[in-house]
């Protein structure tokens, strides 16, 4: 699978970065690694180029990584956009637009590695107390990336769902979102879940919401209301890992910010200094290494 | 002769020691000072194989590192302070364990109602909250005395979280505003209020997200400010989900029982360096 040169046109406004030239933003071509194979996987010579592989069989794996402690689900909290274009001295919308190419070569990386889900926080309902400038900014570009990603990822066999309160949303972004995703593919490679508007105490107020509409109904009793119920009415309801194992957060910042709530009962958060834009291959094979070494236990005992 | 001496060396030295760590607390207490910290105590099994411990003597090590504490929170100003004792997950472990800290539960609980304890030296309420009702008896009648016999005392409050999961709480707080909900439109049916009980009925917010967090067993305090996990451990393990939304993890590599006060003031100077932001956020939304 290649990665087509990312030439994000932006009509409305004129970056002065463009994307090549951004110093953290290696182009990533994976028919080529220089790095050793270490994990049995399909020799180099049969990568496919057009993401027509099964689901489940990925590429190599980087040195020290297992392949029997991958994560199946990872999720991101993509941070410190604003703080990376601040650093150097560029407007904000260049920090979002390198966030987005951050985002790609981790969808990018997962495709390869077989993690199966993948779920990003692009945007929170707590987000809307920033400036209307700046929301504006990022809905647009939002809007633009995944005009021009969507094609990329029913090529690349990448299923997108969305989570999270879409009615807020510019109606264009409403149709464009509503005409992508739901396309249920069954072998796709990796699923990736999108956080739009989402907020993790509303998801679990509307699950249980749908569950008393239930009760009202006469169709179970409020006895029978058990913590199963509950996670079918999730959000997340849409795949079959809703569990993330993995939650990454980005530019230091130590909280979960309203994120899955319910779901990050007993995921590994994993939290790095660097900014989103800076999150590359290394950092996120950094933070795999730190969760293949850690022991999880779920409240019971290791020996 | 020489007894004394040491006595009132041991004496002076903590005085010492106390009065440095009150001149300490008041220099943090120029900034803001978090109202509620939560803590998940882990690490005493590992802590008790570090140093040869008989089995079960990691937990009482990590009983007097959570007094200390304590005493360290009150001390400097933090009015409530959440603790995970023991979860629902817990249970799964081997049953010898799970009866030996039961036993050790009862014997404190049964400490605190002493007048010389913790909890009348500073006023402290005491909460127990969890699914009580996995509780043994004789645990479950003595956490039920512990918290009526500190009800009067306002002055700072602890919340023991026991037979607690996070999920669980959840699905506790939907039943109750399901039953409330169900009784009230029964009610109204005797009443024959029918226009009222359509309304009811069709609305598709039968419940909403005040009745949930109404019916919260942590509903007796608000959301913590800091959480606190030891043993280096990044994960929240089930625990306060729903309040920890927007509030500060720090998880130190020391076991329980080796928390000290330098990781107590570690956590407040990282919330007092994010205070200005949280507010800010807390204002606008």
């Amino acid at each position: 699978m290649t990665i087509l040169p990312l030439h994000l046109h932006f009509s409305l406004t004129r970056s002065p970065v463009k994307p090549h030239s951004l110093p953290h933003a290696p182009r990533l071509k994976l028919t080529q690694h220089a790095r050793p194979q270490v994990v049995a996987g399909p020799p180099e010579n049969s990568v496919e180029i057009n993401g027509t592989y099964p689901a489940g069989v990925s590429g190599q794996l980087p040195s020290g990584l297992r392949r029997e402690l991958m994560p199946s689900h990872v999720a991101v909290i993509m941070d410190g956009n604003r703080r990376w274009a601040r650093m150097r001295g560029l407007p904000i919308g260049s920090g979002y637009e390198a966030g987005a190419q951050a985002l790609r070569r981790i969808v990018e990386l997962c495709c390869e590695w077989g993690i199966r889900v993948l779920t990003v926080f692009v945007f929170s309902s707590d987000n809307w107390f920033r400036p209307k400038v700046e929301t504006d900014l990022l809905m647009d570009l939002f809007e633009r990336v995944l005009k021009y990603e969507l094609q990329q990822f029913e090529r690349e066999n990448v299923r997108v769902s969305l989570i999270g309160d879409t009615t807020k949303l510019p109606k264009s972004l409403q149709e464009l979102l509503a005409n992508s995703v739901g396309t249920a593919q069954k072998n796709s490679r990796l699923h990736l879940i999108m956080a739009v508007n989402y907020s993790g105490q509303n998801d679990v107020v509307q699950a249980c919401q749908k569950i008393a509409v239930k009760v009202n109904d006469g169709l179970i009793k409020p006895n029978d209301i058990n913590k199963f119920l509950v996670e079918k009415e999730l959000e997340t309801n849409c795949t079959d890992y809703p569990h993330p194992d993995l939650l990454v957060r980005t530019s230091g910042e130590l909280r979960i910010s309203n994120f899955l709530l319910w779901q990050l009962a007993y995921t590994e958060l994993y939290f790095t200094n660097s900014l989103w834009p800076d999150f590359g291959e290394d950092e996120f094979v950094e933070a795999l290494f730190s969760f293949q070494k850690r022991q999880r236990r779920y409240g019971g005992r290791n020996s | 002769m020489e007894n004394s001496m040491d006595r009132f060396a041991g004496r002076l030295f903590g005085s010492t020691v106390s009065y440095i760590r009150r001149f300490l607390f008041r220099v943090l207490s120029v900034g803001p000072i978090p109202n509620h910290i939560a803590f998940i105590l882990d690490g005493n099994r590992r802590y008790a194989k570090k140093w040869n411990l008989g089995e079960g003597m990691g937990h009482r090590a990590g009983f007097l590192a959570l007094m200390s504490i304590m005493k360290y929170c009150y001390e400097l100003g933090v009015k409530y302070v959440t603790i995970y004792a023991f979860s629902i997950d817990n249970f799964k472990r081997r049953p010898e364990e799970v009866q030996y800290v039961m036993d050790m539960m009862l014997e404190k609980i049964e400490g605190l109602l002493k007048e010389e304890s913790i909890v009348n030296q500073y006023g402290v309420r005491v909460y127990f909250v969890g699914n009580l009702k996995l509780l043994n008896e004789n645990v479950r009648m003595a956490a039920e005395k512990a918290m009526k016999a500190a009800s009067n005392n306002s002055r700072s409050v602890i919340l023991i979280c026991v037979a607690y999961t996070s999920t669980d709480e959840i699905v506790h707080a939907a039943q109750e505003s399901c039953e409330e909900k169900w009784t009230e439109i029964q009610s109204l049916t005797d009443a024959r209020n029918c226009e009222i009980i359509e309304e009811k009925r069709e609305g598709s917010n039968v419940i909403k997200l005040a009745d949930i967090e109404r019916h919260m067993y942590m509903g007796v305090a608000p959301d913590p400010d800091i959480l606190v996990r030891t043993s280096g451990e990044t994960r929240l393990s089930n625990f306060l989900l729903w309040q920890t939304s927007n509030c500060l993890l720090y998880s130190p590599r020391a076991l329980w029982p080796e928390i000290g006060l330098r990781h107590l003031v570690w956590a407040v100077l990282n919330f007092q360096r994010i205070y200005p932001y949280l507010e800010k956020r807390r204002k606008n939304i």
